[in-house]
């Protein structure tokens, strides 16, 4: 049963990423980016990580679709005709993948009982024998990640406040009209004008 | 009937003011029910930062900046990760290793269980303040 729910949303992701392939429409394509990231968290939570099948529901259903809407307000909605696809583009792109899909084979089976990361004495076994004790909480993910490696957090807030800078240092958080002419009306309020220069009333 | 600009969203504004508190206390128990439940500082800062999303989406970004303002925002980004390091440096000056927590208390699982909740806590200020700017600076640019 597990299997064939794993297999089900295996194929939904591949459908997904056909479609956003194909698709000219950049709209379509975010949206269907935020549901693929749902199924990837159902596939997660279907593999028992519920706090990563968490983070990708939050982060790459929700806020990462908004943000690409917010970077499409820049540009075009429709993605630009490409002149000529490329044989050679085609023949690289396959055998990057097949060598990717090769290096997988020297990985431990999905689930394996005897993989390295599951039999470290100093890791695996550790944590799930003694962390309870070593910090009395009984999720074992937020005990590795905020105490066991405490650093690599440290360094990924890190991360996240870079990238907040970066994006302020270009984006800017100041507005670029005075505040006194700023529109008091929410988005939507006022007949907007779209791409083709008509005006429509909703 | 002749709608006014204004009554034209009634219905998703009401609907969003019932649903924002709802979803800022949702915020708040995966921060703080992190230790034992799925979640933690990322999730709830991305939770409570789609809070103030929401309401720009629906209220218009000025009212929205009226609520949060990007000052505070700044502020708040780096308040987080100070929080982060000043729980490492505090641990070092009781003298331990740098985010040792057991240091912060007698007991060692007090001290864990503090050290983990102001990381945490840090983790999750800085993620609200980072994911609200940046979409205040991608909207506000239209």
């Amino acid at each position: 049963m597990e299997l064939l729910v794993t297999l089900v949303l295996l194929t939904f992701l591949v459908a997904i990423v056909i479609g956003i392939i194909v698709l000219r429409d950049l709209l379509a394509g975010v949206i269907l980016l935020g549901l693929y990231s749902l199924i990837a968290a159902g596939i997660f939570v279907v593999m028992d990580a519920v706090d990563v099948a968490f983070t990708e529901a939050a982060v790459g259903a929700g806020i990462s679709t908004i943000l690409f809407l917010g970077a499409m307000s820049f540009t075009r909605h429709e993605q630009k005709p490409r002149g000529h696809d490329s044989l050679v583009t085609l023949v690289f792109v396959v055998i990057t993948g097949a060598l990717l899909i090769y290096g997988t084979f020297d990985m431990p089976h999905y689930g394996s009982a005897d993989s390295p990361a599951q039999t470290h004495p100093q890791l695996a076994q550790h944590f799930i024998h003694k962390s309870i004790n070593e910090t009395g909480m009984p999720n074992i993910v937020t005990s590795v990640l905020a105490s066991y490696r405490g650093y690599d957090t440290l360094g990924e807030v890190v991360v996240v406040f870079t990238a907040g800078i970066a994006v302020l240092s270009i984006l800017g958080l100041v507005r670029r009209r005075p505040e006194e002419e700023a529109p008091e009306d929410a988005p939507g309020d006022l007949p907007t004008i779209t791409q083709d220069g008509s005006e429509h009333n909703v | 009937m002749k709608l006014y600009p204004r009554q034209r969203h009634r219905v998703l504004q009401i609907v969003t003011k019932l649903i924002i508190p709802f979803v800022l206390l949702f915020a708040l128990y995966v921060q703080f029910h992190g230790d034992y439940g799925p979640g933690g500082g990322f999730q709830a800062g991305v939770i409570f930062a789609s809070a103030f999303i929401l309401h720009g989406l629906i209220f218009g970004l000025q009212r929205t900046r009226q609520v949060l303002t990007p000052n505070v925002l700044r502020v708040l980004m780096s308040l987080g990760v100070l929080l982060y390091l000043g729980t490492g440096v505090l641990t070092m000056l009781l003298g331990g290793n740098l985010l040792d927590y057991n240091m912060l208390a007698h007991d060692p699982k007090t001290g864990q269980h503090w050290g983990i909740f102001l990381v945490e806590l840090g983790v999750g200020i800085t993620v609200t303040a980072v994911m609200v700017s940046l979409f205040y600076g991608f909207a506000s640019k239209r």
